[in-house]
């Protein structure tokens, strides 16, 4: 009992940085703006904590810088993209690749040093409950944070009106401003807001998580695995935490497994998500093939699992929209 | 009228833009940003050696940028360029290894051949996770780099390991009879650089010449009407990876029998992805890419001295890359948004 109970706080804290950029993500992607820079943001964020925690001794001015160089990477994008009219999937791929960069060029003086932590909080009340104390009892702010915001999205998202004039432009931007919902700014908003997110991701690694910088970091990979849980989660936030947690239990496994076969190499764990998520994108968008279509067509069994998992981007994903022009 | 004044302010807007920006980066890291910049230039460009060794980057990276243009055609983000590259570097170390003792030409010839399938294996990978499972291309692809880096590292560090010592350093090296012969005094071989260039022609000609080369560029701008049309859609991808695979894995193989002579993790060097960002600086005209992947390698090889010379990391020269096309792209926005609108593309 006490073993599983660590189990999952493990998994909670470890899942963190995870479940932060996924939910950022989603709100960005929901406003129908592609935030692809996650890669290479997120460790930009995570250096930037580092270095800004190191200098000033105060890990919360590290936060602090995480988050704004995540709304910095994200008014990038949505300059280039939405308001100047560059394909945000190319922005997003040289953001990814420049950021990363930038982060292993800046940190270069901050590398294997001993960073500053964020301070672990115990709950009162709940730290004392006998399993769920230790589950979630004693853990870094971030993870706080990132257990918070999963409700509190979902609530924004489909309980609220600002959240209906959010999927609104992400689903049909034309009828969005034909209603008087200021479509441009809204989604810069919500690209900026999202970006917020994936900075204070960056953060939760290197304040908490995986704490300090180096060339690797450890977070390496993590912005495409959380780019990949959006459309696993099929733009849901709740649907999108959980398959955040599903990749953090595997990590959590893979660190058991690493102890048991000691012979293995290390990065050989850190390459493992990518197969598995591979399959899971597979599982979500296979059924909209005409094959599998026709499959479930033929085997009724089939269509009701078919449905089931399927994931609908917002209609007007990565599109450019110019009201001007629409006819 | 003056056709040239536009295109001349756009480069020198570019220019200056990054060297503004770059300046900056390197004034955050107190670095003296002119002696750091010509350190790096003259580090890629500096004597006939240096040269030489901006040219061995070059071929990897005008290979590569010549496969993509195929792929971008197509309308395909093929960022899965990586790990086709170092498919190629395995598939040729795979083939070479029975022959310990060294052979001829044949062999070599051989294992270029086998780092072409490996490369077109895993392109088509990708392409079919595309068009029999709907996975996108970015997520496909960049799914199978990391697998491929796994790959490269549980053969190294288990089955190909070097006897004794497994690290990080790579497989045993190969046989000197089986290593491509290079240019007197410069580490470049003369068969990769035929290689690149010929490459670099072929998929010109392929786009620009041939009509699949036309049904192609119909699928990459319509997939619909190429569908109703009769073309095939999914059958032109799949060959464009495979032909951009294959491409990527000669890179990779060339990479082993030209310049590492064994497998080491990092026998790609990113080199994929610096295609990728070549290809959207020459917004995809082909004749941007030679001069283009010829000052990307410059920076690649100058780069090696700033941790020697000045104790900076070597990402500056990426840092450089990525700015510039941030750049032009911010440029070409501005124009067609704010200076020049309603012109259309």
């Amino acid at each position: 009992m006490e073993f599983l109970a660590l189990t999952l706080a493990g998994i909670v804290s470890t899942g963190a940085p995870l479940v932060l950029a996924t939910l950022g993500e989603t709100l960005t992607e929901r406003a129908g703006i592609i935030n692809l820079s996650l890669d290479g943001s997120i460790l930009l964020a995570a250096m930037a904590a580092v270095a800004v925690g190191l200098l000033s001794g105060n890990p919360w001015l590290g936060l602090g810088a995480s988050g704004l160089v995540g709304i910095l990477t994200a008014a990038l994008v949505a300059v280039l993209g939405p308001v100047l009219g560059r394909s945000q999937v190319a922005v997003g791929f040289i953001l990814t690749l420049l950021c990363r960069d930038l982060a292993y060029f800046l940190g270069h003086p901050f590398a294997r040093k001993l960073g500053p932590e964020l301070p672990v909080w115990s709950l009162p009340g709940i730290s004392a409950l006998p399993f769920l104390g230790v589950v979630f009892g004693r853990h870094s702010p971030v993870v706080y944070l990132s257990l918070v915001l999963i409700p509190l999205l979902w609530w924004w998202v489909f309980l609220t009106g600002p959240g209906l004039e959010l999927r609104a432009i992400g689903e049909k931007p034309q009828a969005a401003f034909a209603r008087g919902i200021r479509v441009h700014y809204l989604r810069i908003v919500y690209t900026l807001v999202g970006g917020a997110l994936v900075g204070l991701a960056g953060g939760a690694f290197s304040l908490a998580v995986k704490p300090g910088w180096g060339r690797p970091q450890g977070a390496e990979g993590a912005g495409w695995i959380a780019l990949a849980l959006v459309i696993f989660g099929g733009w849901h936030p709740v649907r999108a935490a959980l398959g955040a947690y599903l990749f953090a239990a595997l990590q959590v496994l893979g660190i058991t497994l690493q102890e048991h076969f000691p012979g293995l190499p290390a990065p050989l764990f850190q390459v493992s998500p990518f197969p598995v998520m591979i399959l899971t994108l597979l599982v979500v968008n296979m059924g909209r093939t005409g094959w599998v279509q026709d499959l479930a067509y033929r085997y009724p069994g089939l269509r009701r699992w078919v449905n089931r998992w399927q994931a609908t981007a917002p209609a007007a994903l990565g599109r450019d929209f110019q009201p001007e022009k629409e006819g | 009228m003056v056709s040239w004044t536009r295109p001349l302010a756009r480069i020198v807007t570019v220019l200056l833009l990054s060297f503004l920006v770059t300046t900056a980066v390197l004034v955050l890291v107190d670095a003296p940003p002119l002696r750091t910049l010509g350190i790096l230039l003259r580090g890629g460009f500096g004597s006939p050696a240096k040269i030489g060794q901006t040219f061995a980057v070059w071929v990897p990276l005008l290979l590569a940028s010549s496969a993509l243009l195929l792929t971008f055609a197509a309308g395909l983000w093929n960022i899965g360029i990586e790990g086709q590259i170092i498919l190629g570097a395995v598939f040729a170390t795979g083939f070479l290894r029975p022959f310990p003792e060294g052979g001829g030409v044949f062999l070599v010839a051989g294992a270029l051949a086998a780092g072409m399938v490996g490369g077109a294996l895993w392109a088509v990978t990708a392409g079919a996770l595309k068009t029999w499972g709907n996975v996108h291309e970015i997520f496909g692809g960049l799914g199978l780099n990391f697998v491929g880096l796994g790959l490269t590292l549980w053969l190294i560090f288990g089955p190909w390991r070097r006897p004794g010592v497994a690290s990080m350093s790579g497989t045993e090296p190969l046989h000197p009879s089986l290593w491509l012969r290079e240019m007197a005094g410069l580490s470049l071989s003369p068969v990769s650089l035929i290689a690149g260039v010929l490459a670099f022609g072929a998929m010109v000609l392929l786009l620009r010449r041939s009509r699949w080369g036309l049904t192609l560029r119909a699928v990459g701008q319509n997939p619909e009407a190429a569908l109703l049309f009769g073309l095939r859609p999914n059958r032109r991808i799949l060959e464009a990876m495979a032909v951009c695979g294959a491409l990527a894995g000669l890179a990779g193989a060339l990479q082993v029998v030209g310049v590492y002579h064994r497998l080491l993790p990092a026998i790609s060097s990113s080199y994929g992805y610096t295609a990728l960002l070549v290809t959207m600086l020459a917004a995809f005209r082909p004749q941007l890419i030679p001069p283009i992947c010829l000052f990307f390698a410059l920076l690649n090889v100058g780069s090696i001295q700033l941790p020697l010379q000045l104790k900076l990391d070597s990402s500056l020269s990426g840092v450089i890359q990525g700015v510039l096309v941030l750049a032009v792209f911010l440029v070409q926005g501005l124009e067609e948004r704010f200076l020049f609108p309603g012109r259309g593309r």
